[in-house]
């Protein structure tokens, strides 16, 4: 046994190479780190071990000493250290690594073992993958090729079990498919604190059920489908809509909220299919709410604008741009800029020096609505933060725009520019808004969008690149998933040719391309690149503006901070 | 469900029994199918809010165990073992014999509401096969014709009931 590199971490060797691993890991995440599969079901890093589904078999053992003098016993044979190995196969996951525990996941027996497993959780499954929707991102059809024997033996009929349980509004039950890995179970009882899940019935009668009268309702039901490691439990948004290895997975950022939960787009053809959550365990483990991932139906929404207008006439985005340029630099001065906490950092770094090239006041509407404890803070703007950092506004940004208005009603402003705010629901009446002009950039019709001058449509977050920054004042990027409508211009594009035509110079309308700016200008943002964001983000040091009472509460790795 | 003054002193002796309120679950359910004779909807959550779990983790108990019942039975409940030892010496016909007197399958409650017949996994005598439980009474050796005498002696005792 080799000494331990670090007081935190332990050596344990697997499959004959010794790795460190720290304090508490189990034998599958040991295994991980030196490249080595150990299959399981049930297992889930982020959930109680339960240890029922007995795929991750391993050999263990321990460096044999002498039980009088703990003297290490040696082997003539090998001049090594020997090992006593456990006759009996443990299971991986309930085994936590201990300084020198040796591992083996390649021998006979072990193999014997998963294909010994793999045939009884074949026996009542069905195996009709070619019309299960779980297909491609099965754990069962991955390990049954990788770790099964390949045939079948069982002559016998099979269960016969419900095939469509409705389980909650968004979740679909297929009983065959159950393997009652129990993991469903554990997640509703242990990360959505809803516990209505359990099996009733035993044996091969043992059934997944929602205790009668109830139904997997919260906000969180969806993420059952993901960790289900079968086709039992499927969406009922997505079931049989797409098969998933015809879909392109983009890196995205769930904007309802400032927890700004990682999340993977999956599109094909210009399309979104579903969301689903991107494990990072420092925001959102490896969850995300159910209303985010319906977010995708906005990008094809009837009230979607799909066409630039420029006092009522259909016009093109370019046009209607440089009507909105005309119309702004005359009026420099006694503009308002209305932007927008849904805005990446990039296009608020933009919208910010409009406003300065306009001398122009900015404004944020703010939005707030009680927070669920875990993924969804009391914050639903994505982005907020990054007005901060990018000085945008100052202070915490209030629902309704009644310095604005007052400013409209004295005279001191007749242009107002709205990234996509609804002036009317901020607090600003149809009296005021008609003294003003309003400019209008934004993704969806609304009360603003038909009175406004000029309309100039918008990209949703699936269809822009750019970052946000969190509650924590994590730095995390977002891609583009699909391209946005013809009728549309992307935000930036938008807002950097505003730009250009009030300071009459270029700029690039890539986030990558306006970070070298920024960073030189924000000192919070300093050395930082585009690319050198790391796909699980970046923390920024927010102390500047922990003064601020900031509306959200505790949530999953989020704790605020004590308040003054 | 009204569960008796004893009852209820009964579940309050066990549940500190217990180093978790969730160990009680079993022998609460235990009580109350001996007081009500069986499980009903009301009950598993009556048990859930008692031991502060959630009516799910209550169910889950109550299906496992084929000996825990969700309706109601007859009066008397008869179980006939159905396991290997008394299956060769004739417990099947034993069965046959006793549904026909009653008129009743197993699993079921008689049209009078008198018996349940219930074909049931070892009652462990296996020496004096087959044998049948009336409620707690264990009967032995228990062939065709000594069914139908078991048989004429309930039928008789729930006539002299009335």
């Amino acid at each position: 046994m080799s000494a331990s590199p670090k007081p935190d971490l332990i050596t344990v060797n697997v499959d004959g190479r010794d790795v460190a691993v720290p304090k508490g890991t189990n034998v599958i995440e040991a295994a991980r780190l030196v490249g080595v599969d150990v299959p399981y079901y049930c297992y889930h890093p982020k959930l109680s071990i339960s240890g029922n589904c007995r795929m991750c078999l391993v050999e263990i053992g321990m460096p044999a000493v002498d039980p009088a003098t703990k003297a290490p016993i040696v082997d003539p044979g090998t001049g090594k250290q020997r090992i006593n190995w456990i006759p009996r196969p443990q299971i991986g996951c309930a085994t936590t690594a201990s300084p020198g525990l040796h591992v083996r996941t390649n021998t006979a027996q072990i193999k014997e073992c998963r294909e010994g497993v793999m045939e009884f959780l074949l026996v009542n499954h069905p195996l009709d993958c070619p019309i299960c929707d779980q297909a491609g991102e099965c754990k069962l059809q991955e390990q049954a090729t990788g770790y099964g024997r390949g045939y079948s033996r069982y002559i016998e009929a099979k269960n016969v079990k419900p095939k469509r349980t409705q389980l909650g509004p968004r979740v679909m039950l297929d009983d065959e498919r159950c393997i009652l890995c129990s993991r469903c179970i554990r997640f509703c009882k242990e990360v959505a604190k809803d516990d209505v899940l359990g099996f009733i019935d035993r044996g091969s009668y043992s059934t997944l059920t929602c205790y009668p009268g109830r139904q997997l309702t919260n906000n969180y039901s969806l993420n059952t489908v993901d960790i289900c490691p079968v086709g039992a439990l499927t969406s009922t948004d997505f079931r049989f809509k797409m098969r998933v290895w015809f879909l392109k997975q983009t890196d995205s950022i769930d904007p309802e909220s400032s927890v700004g939960a990682n999340t993977v787009v999956w599109s094909r053809e210009g399309v979104v299919y579903r969301i689903t959550p991107r494990r990072n365990d420092e925001v959102n483990d490896t969850w995300m709410a159910d209303s985010g991932r319906e977010l995708y139906k906005q990008n094809r929404a009837p009230d979607r604008l799909m066409v630039a207008r420029v006092e009522g006439q259909d016009s093109t985005p370019a046009a209607a741009l440089a009507a909105a340029a005309d119309l702004l630099k005359p009026a420099a001065g006694a503009v308002a800029v209305v932007g927008s906490g849904r805005s990446s950092i990039e296009e608020q770094f933009v919208t910010r020096r409009m406003a300065n090239a306009l001398g122009a006041g900015a404004f944020l509407v703010g939005r707030s609505d009680p927070g669920d404890g875990l993924l969804i803070s009391a914050d639903r703007n994505p982005n907020v933060r990054g007005a901060l950092v990018t000085g945008l506004v100052t202070n915490l940004p209030s629902e309704r725009l009644t310095q604005l208005g007052e400013w409209i009603d004295e005279g001191k402003v007749r242009c107002v520019v709205s990234v996509g705010e609804d002036l009317l629901a901020a607090g600003l009446t149809e009296a005021q808004l008609a003294r003003v002009a309003v400019v209008y950039l934004g993704t969806h019709a609304n009360a603003t969008s038909a009175i406004a001058r000029i309309v100039v449509p918008t990209f949703t977050v699936l269809e822009r690149t750019g970052s946000f920054v969190n509650q924590q004042f994590r730095l995390q990027k977002f891609f583009q998933a699909v391209p946005g409508p013809a009728g549309a211009i992307d935000d930036l594009t938008a807002l950097t040719r505003l730009l250009s035509s009030v300071e009459g110079e270029y700029f690039p309308p890539e986030p990558a391309a306006i970070w070298p700016e920024m960073a030189r200008a924000i000192d919070v943002l300093q050395g930082i690149t585009f690319a050198g964001i790391p796909a699980t983000g970046r923390l920024l040091d927010g102390s500047r503006w922990a003064g601020l009472p900031f509306p959200e509460g505790p949530g999953l790795h989020f704790q605020p901070a004590a308040k003054p | 469900m009204k569960l008796k003054p004893e009852t209820l002193q009964r579940i309050d002796e066990i549940i500190p029994h217990y180093p978790v309120k969730r160990s009680a679950v079993l022998m609460l359910l235990h009580a109350i199918q001996e007081d009500v004779g069986f499980i009903s909807t009301e009950a598993i959550e009556w048990v859930a809010t008692k031991l502060e779990l959630q009516p799910i983790n209550v169910l889950e108990v109550v299906t496992f165990y084929p000996m825990f019942r969700q309706k109601p039975i007859g009066r008397r409940h008869i179980k006939v073992c159905r396991t290997l030892s008394c299956a060769l010496r004739g417990g099947y016909q034993t069965c046959e014999t006793l549904e026909k007197e009653f008129g009743v399958h197993r699993g079921e409650v008689s049209a009078d509401g008198e018996v349940t017949i219930e074909f049931v996994e070892c009652l462990a005598s296996c020496g004096t096969a087959p044998v049948v439980m009336v409620d707690d009474d264990l009967h032995e050796n228990v062939d065709c014709a000594r069914a139908r005498a078991l048989a004429a002696q309930i039928k008789q005792e729930a006539a002299r009931r009335g």
